[in-house]
This record gives C-alpha cells, sequence and structure tokens, in this order.
C-alpha cells in the first residue's frame, strides 16, 4: 500500500467511531419514534395516513438541506430558551439523520402491524389476550421480519447520508472525502468512500442475515448476527471512550486556505500543550455563527465576510477602520475577540483567459462588463447568493449569458478548459498566477476588502496562554507566501497535504517590524 | 363464576350497523349443557349473535348472562379466556409450535404448573399424534389445524364453547369424523356448545336443539326430529328440504344399483 492510502486510512477508526456513534444513535432514536407511532398508526388507520404523510415529506427534502435547516432551526430554539443547545455538530446531525429515518422505518412497521392476518388477530381476541399480550405475543413477532426490513434500509441511508454531516461540523467519514475532494486528494476521497460503502454494507448483510432469520423463525443465525453486529458496533466506538477534555476545536470552510490555516493554528496550538481536532468543511454562515457560539474556540475569517453577511453593512471603507468596526461589533454582540489581521488579503478576483484579455482587451471589471453577454460565468457554491455579487451588479452592468456554480476545486479548470470565461475566484489562490490567468481591476472598489482575521471564541478569550501561542500569526502572513501554500495543495503534481503546507508556512512567517 | 355447564340468558339484544339491524330484538335462554345449532343463510346474523356472548362484538342493547352473571360486568379478555371459541380460519399463531398454541390460553393464565402433560392429554383428547406437538402449523393439513383449534379451545378447561362454522373449510371426510368426535367430547366434558352453521344437514347430526335465524331475528326453534317432521314452520321447511331431498335421491340411486 502506498504511502498516500496509508495516511488517508490513517484517519479511518477515530472517523469511522463518529460515524457509527451517530448513525447508530440517529436510528436508535428513529426506532423509538416509530415503534410506538406504528403501533398507534396500525390501530387508527386516520392517524396513520398522517404520520406517513409527514416523513414522506420529509423524505423529499435533500439530506443535506435537512441538515442545513437544523442549523438555524436549533439556534433559534437555544436563543428561546436562554442558550446552552448546541446548534452545530452532534445535535443537528442527529435530529436530521433521524427525520430522515423515519419513513422507512415507519412504513415497514405499519404494513407489519396492519399486514397480520385478521383471522389470527380474531384468534388471539378470541383467547382473551388484552391488547398488549397480542401486541407482543402474535402482531410484533409476526410483523417483525417486515420491520426489520425497514430498519435495514433505514441504516443504509443513515450511514451514507451521515457523510453529508461534515457540513455542520459532525465528525464522519465524510471529513476525508469533503476534505480530499477541496484539494483534490483523490486517495482521500476514495478512502471515504471505501469506508462508509463498506461499513453500510456490512450492516446491510448483518441485519439482511436477522431478517431472513426471523422470517424462517432461525433463532440461532439471528442471534449469531445479532453478536456480530453488537460486537462491530463496540469496537468501531471504541476510540470515542478515549478521554477528551478540554479540546480545542479549530474550525475551517471548505477550500485549501481554510484547511492549511486551520493546521497552522492547530500546530502552534498543540506546540503549547492543547490537544486540539478540526471541524473542517463549515459554510461561511456557520462558522462565524459557531464561535459565536462557543461551539469552535477559533478560526480564521474574512473581514468582508463578516461586514455583509453578519453585519449587513454594505457601505466601502478603508480597511483599518473596517477592522476596528469589526472588532467591537463581535465583541459587543457575541463576545467573540477579533484578534488581528494576518497580513493578507483573500479577496474575491474575477479572473479570464489570457488570450481572452488579449483579444478582447479585458483590463477592469468596466471592460467585462462591455463583453459579459458572450461570457459565462463560472462560481464557487455561495458566490451568487452572497451580497457581493449584488454589490458588484450594482456598480458594474454585467449580464452574463449563463452562471455556473462549482466546487472551488473545479472552477480553476472550468476557466482553463473554456467551460466558463470567467470566474470569481479568490486572489490568494495559487491556481490563478499557475494557470496565467489574468486578474480584472475594481476601480469602483464596488468589492469590500477580505482581510484574512484570527477569531476566538469568549471560551478562550481570557486565556493568556491560548491567545499568545496564536498571536504571532498576527501580521506574519504576505499574500504571496500564502498562495506558494495554497498552490501546494491545490496543484495536481506532487501535491502536499494540508498539515505539510502548514509546516511550511510556518517556518515562512515574516518577522515582526 | 361456576363455568361448568353454564346457562345462557339473551335479553332483547340488537345490534345495529348503520341502519341495518344483525340482530333485532332476539331474546332466548339456552339451558346448561346443550348442544344448540344456530342455522341461516349468510346475513341472517347467526355469527354476529354468537361473538355478542363472548364480546367480539357487543350488543347495542340489550343484556347477555352466562349463568347469572352480566357478560358486561366481566372485563372482555377475562370473560373470553372462560369461553372456548372456535371459528372456520382456525387462526392458528404460525410463529408458535403446535404445543405452545394449544397451552396460550394456559400462558395467558400465567398457569404454568402441568402444561406438558395438559398439552399431551389434549393431543389425545382432539387424536393428534403425540409427535404434532413440535411441529409448526404450517406443517400440518387443514383437518389436523382445526385439531389443534379445538384443543386450544378446549386447553383452559371451558365449560361453554362457541363455534362459528367450525368444519366449514374441512373436505368432507375430515369434516364428517371431527363432528362425530366433537358430539362425543361435548357429552364427555359435559359442555355447553352453541355452533353456527349454514348447513342444516350438519346442524340435524349434531345438535339436540336447532334455532333457525334470519333477518336478525329467530324464525324456528326446534329439536332435529320436530324438524324432520315439519312441525317447525315453514322458513325451516325450506332449509330442512334440501338435505331431505338429497338424502332421498341419494337412496333413489341406491336402489337403483
Amino acid at each position: 500500500m502506498s504511502e498516500a492510502w496509508q495516511q488517508a486510512f490513517a484517519r479511518v477508526p477515530e472517523l469511522l467511531a463518529a460515524h457509527v456513534q451517530l448513525s447508530f444513535s440517529a436510528l436508535l432514536l428513529a426506532l423509538a419514534i416509530c415503534l410506538p407511532l406504528a403501533i398507534c398508526a396500525a390501530r387508527a388507520p386516520k392517524f396513520s395516513s398522517v404520520i406517513l404523510g409527514f416523513s414522506s415529506l420529509i423524505q423529499t427534502i435533500p439530506a443535506l438541506a435537512l441538515l442545513a435547516l437544523f442549523y438555524p432551526v436549533l439556534l433559534g430554539i437555544s436563543a428561546l430558551v436562554g442558550g446552552g443547545i448546541s446548534a452545530l455538530g452532534f445535535l443537528p446531525a442527529l435530529l436530521a439523520l433521524t427525520l430522515y429515518a423515519l419513513l422507512p422505518i415507519l412504513r415497514n412497521a405499519v404494513t407489519g402491524l396492519t399486514g397480520v392476518d385478521p383471522a389470527i388477530k380474531q384468534a388471539a381476541d378470541g383467547l382473551g389476550m388484552t391488547s398488549m399480550q397480542k401486541l407482543r405475543l402474535v402482531e410484533a413477532p409476526l410483523a417483525a421480519p417486515t420491520i426489520m426490513a425497514g430498519i435495514r434500509t433505514a441504516a443504509v441511508w443513515t450511514i451514507g447520508a451521515a457523510t453529508l454531516s461534515t457540513t455542520v461540523g459532525q465528525a464522519s467519514l465524510g471529513d476525508m472525502i469533503f476534505a480530499g475532494l477541496q484539494t483534490q486528494n483523490w486517495t482521500l476521497v476514495l478512502a471515504g468512500c471505501f469506508a462508509s460503502a463498506g461499513l453500510a454494507i456490512i450492516v446491510d448483510l448483518l441485519l439482511g442475515i436477522i431478517e431472513k432469520a426471523m422470517a424462517a423463525r432461525h433463532k440461532f443465525r439471528g442471534w449469531v448476527a445479532t453478536g456480530l453486529l453488537a460486537i462491530g458496533l463496540i469496537i468501531a466506538l471504541l476510540p470515542t471512550f478515549q478521554s477528551r477534555e478540554d479540546i480545542v476545536v479549530i474550525g475551517a470552510k471548505g477550500f485549501s486556505e481554510q484547511y492549511i490555516l486551520a493546521r497552522l493554528v492547530g500546530s502552534r496550538l498543540q506546540k503549547a500543550g492543547y490537544a486540539v481536532e478540526y471541524r473542517d468543511g463549515l459554510g461561511s454562515a456557520v462558522l462565524f455563527q459557531a464561535v459565536a457560539a462557543g461551539d469552535i474556540d477559533v478560526s480564521i475569517d474574512y473581514s468582508g465576510t463578516i461586514w455583509t453577511n453578519q453585519m449587513k453593512r454594505e457601505d466601502a471603507i478603508p480597511t483599518d477602520q473596517m477592522l476596528e468596526d469589526i472588532r467591537s461589533w463581535a465583541k459587543d454582540r457575541y463576545g467573540v475577540a477579533m484578534v488581528g489581521a494576518l497580513g493578507f488579503e483573500n479577496t474575491y478576483a474575477f479572473a479570464v483567459r489570457p488570450e481572452d484579455a488579449a483579444s478582447k482587451g479585458l483590463q477592469s471589471l468596466d471592460d467585462l462588463a462591455r463583453v459579459s453577454s458572450q461570457f459565462a460565468f463560472g462560481t464557487d457554491l455561495e458566490f451568487l447568493e452572497r451580497p457581493e455579487w449584488k454589490m458588484v451588479k450594482a456598480a458594474y452592468p454585467l449580464r452574463f449569458k449563463e452562471a455556473r456554480s462549482f466546487n472551488p476545486t473545479f472552477m480553476y479548470p472550468a476557466l482553463a478548459s473554456g467551460d466558463v470565461d470567467v470566474i470569481s475566484a479568490f486572489s490568494s489562490d495559487g491556481r490563478i498566477a499557475a494557470n496565467g490567468f489574468i486578474v480584472l481591476a475594481d476601480g469602483k472598489g464596488a468589492v469590500p476588502s477580505y482581510e484574512a482575521m484570527l477569531m476566538i471564541s469568549s471560551r478562550r478569550d481570557a486565556d493568556e496562554q491560548f491567545v499568545s501561542a496564536v498571536k504571532p500569526l498576527i501580521g506574519a502572513i504576505t499574500v504571496e507566501t500564502m498562495r506558494e501554500a495554497n498552490y501546494m495543495v491545490d496543484r495536481d503534481q506532487d501535491k502536499k497535504s494540508p498539515r505539510q503546507a502548514a509546516l511550511w508556512l510556518d517556518s515562512k512567517l515574516r518577522e515582526k517590524p | 363464576m361456576p363455568v361448568s355447564e353454564p346457562s345462557i340468558s339473551l335479553q332483547n339484544i340488537i345490534r345495529q350497523y348503520g341502519a341495518v339491524r344483525a340482530v333485532d330484538d332476539l331474546s332466548l335462554d339456552i339451558a346448561a349443557g346443550s348442544l344448540v345449532a344456530l342455522v341461516g343463510l349468510s346475513g341472517s346474523g347467526k355469527s354476529t349473535l354468537l361473538k355478542m356472548i363472548n364480546r367480539l362484538v357487543d350488543p347495542t342493547s340489550g343484556t347477555i348472562r352466562i349463568g347469572d352473571e352480566l357478560v358486561d360486568s366481566i372485563d372482555p379478555h377475562i370473560l373470553r379466556r372462560r369461553i372456548g371459541y372456535v371459528f372456520q380460519n382456525i387462526g392458528l399463531f404460525p410463529h408458535m409450535t403446535i404445543a405452545r398454541n394449544i397451552a396460550i390460553g394456559l400462558e395467558l393464565a400465567g398457569d404454568t404448573e402441568g402444561r406438558k402433560e395438559r398439552v399431551a392429554e389434549l393431543l389425545d383428547l382432539v387424536e393428534l399424534p403425540q409427535e404434532m406437538a413440535t411441529r409448526m402449523p404450517d406443517q400440518l393439513s387443514g383437518g389436523q389445524q382445526q385439531r389443534v383449534g379445538f384443543a386450544r379451545a378446549l386447553a383452559t378447561k371451558p365449560g361453554l364453547m362457541l363455534m362459528d362454522e367450525p368444519f366449514g373449510a374441512l373436505d368432507p371426510v375430515t369434516r364428517d369424523n371431527l363432528t362425530e368426535q366433537y358430539k362425543k367430547l361435548h357429552q364427555r366434558l359435559g359442555l355447553t356448545t352453541i355452533i353456527v352453521t349454514h348447513d342444516m344437514a350438519e346442524a340435524l347430526y349434531l345438535a339436540d336443539r336447532i334455532l333457525v335465524m334470519e333477518a336478525g331475528q329467530i324464525r324456528a326453534d326446534a329439536t332435529p326430529a320436530e324438524l324432520l317432521s315439519g312441525k317447525a314452520g315453514d322458513e325451516a321447511e325450506a332449509l330442512v328440504a334440501i338435505p331431505r331431498a338429497q338424502a332421498a335421491h341419494l337412496i333413489e340411486l341406491s336402489k337403483s344399483t
């Protein structure tokens, strides 16, 4: 096995444990909800159609959207009860997956219970069984194989959908898939896929054996499969039982620069004696809210993002003033400490191919507006929804013939291959220079400044040792070194891991004046 | 309540389904120890009447007594445990062995002692071989399954047996066999039995009293002998005419050969 595979699989045990814990909890909770409901539903057909309708409706919501929806819902509930509910990580993932598992369990349980031969039910009544005895002795055992089939379907769905819980900050095998996708580390993606698919196949197989053993009333085989499942569960959960007190949680959005900076911050904290773990691949809004709620201790955010998305400001003011405004706003509003800017900016930069720039005379966004009706626009997943896009459109009359959203990883190849003609690139991305793309000037200053800033939650703000471990990063990273570090991870040949790039970056920190 | 050979008394029983009266103001006394057949066409109300006695159906109005106890003063499941109930679809529990099926009434009552012996005794009683005890219901023929149905109903030694077309789904030979055997059992165990059937020949052979039902009411109440001699009125006569004509035809046939 090559080194890349070994490295990829090294992450499996810990993530597998989290994945199993999450999926198993969601299944158990879904079972606890569904079985009583199914019993009521089997006795009242009207109620049955209501709850089956509701759970079918949930199924039509994409799993990713369901996960995303729980974040604001939990925030709202937390605010309502005076805080204390974590809107990030395990809880939203658990709730979303539980809802997702309801339908197959419920549908099969209702089918199983109502499908019991009426003659058998009449015999049970005629013999003088109470309602509970009838359920325990007759209906439940006869419906069990059908119910088990539903649990099996739910288990496979849940294990698959649990990979998406990465996006709300819950560790799962999806971490490997998302991180691998962002950094084009296909080995990592495949390892994550193999691990989660393998888990689903094994669980499906064992539950299938239990289901068939139930139908054939083959007790021994059923117990063996149940035993194997239990042993597997215990082994998979072992890593979670290791002590995990006071671990610093470092949050990162879903692109290479964030992964690298998170590891840079992490390595410095580890040197200062802290245990750290990473929550990668979070959305912009989720990341800041998580720091505000204390679910995440430290993150790197960008001034323009906070300015537009969180503070809802659209005015352009000088960078220094903007940073000061953000500092006092974050502190007063959420107790979040903006420790300082790292020294480089990662703004939205409109980039075009050099041929087009030369032949069409493109130098600025004004020039782009002139030809925009012939151009296809490629963006990351969130740009078209962000206020910056509105601000740019307000300043320049851009009318593209089409707009397509990409994972940032694929945005650059899409421009190079001609799938799109202009992209909303990131100014600190090494792939702009590496591809020779031309960045168009924003003469009107429509896009606000995007200084990278170190944010610390109120939980760690007062910890001097903590702050002094990360403070040397302030003002120490130039855009050139950041670009180079990013490119180490993003390039196709001789790729480095975010950790290696972070190590390199640490050696290139600018001496403070 | 002494359940052995109870008498049964129904007073002004009405059972209404929407606008339809399945049982229409019916009163009836059944003496302890009798074997009564309720005969009538489909929809005449005979099954509904039977199920009101063990409260599988509750009457819209009227009172039912077993012995001198009102049935609605007893919890339905307690009442039913004292009454043997056998019906056409048998309803053996497919996930339980024959032995457990037979002993289920004892299991419900919490009688743990001598269950095995009781099962062996009951298998003998319904003339099934002992090795059936460990089989599953789907390994038995229809006739054998209904024998298990009888054994299950008799396990708790009920005094009263309610039977709803118990032989309806069986082939003629098995049916004849079981009818014969049940008649003996009824006498030997001192039971009170009410059997619902649409087959007048079966009723004539089995019962000591026949009630002919139509439109929720009893149109004839007579012994088999009275029925056959035509003393029970026109409705009864119409039902008796069929087996009588069949019998006459068979006699003709056997003479001509």
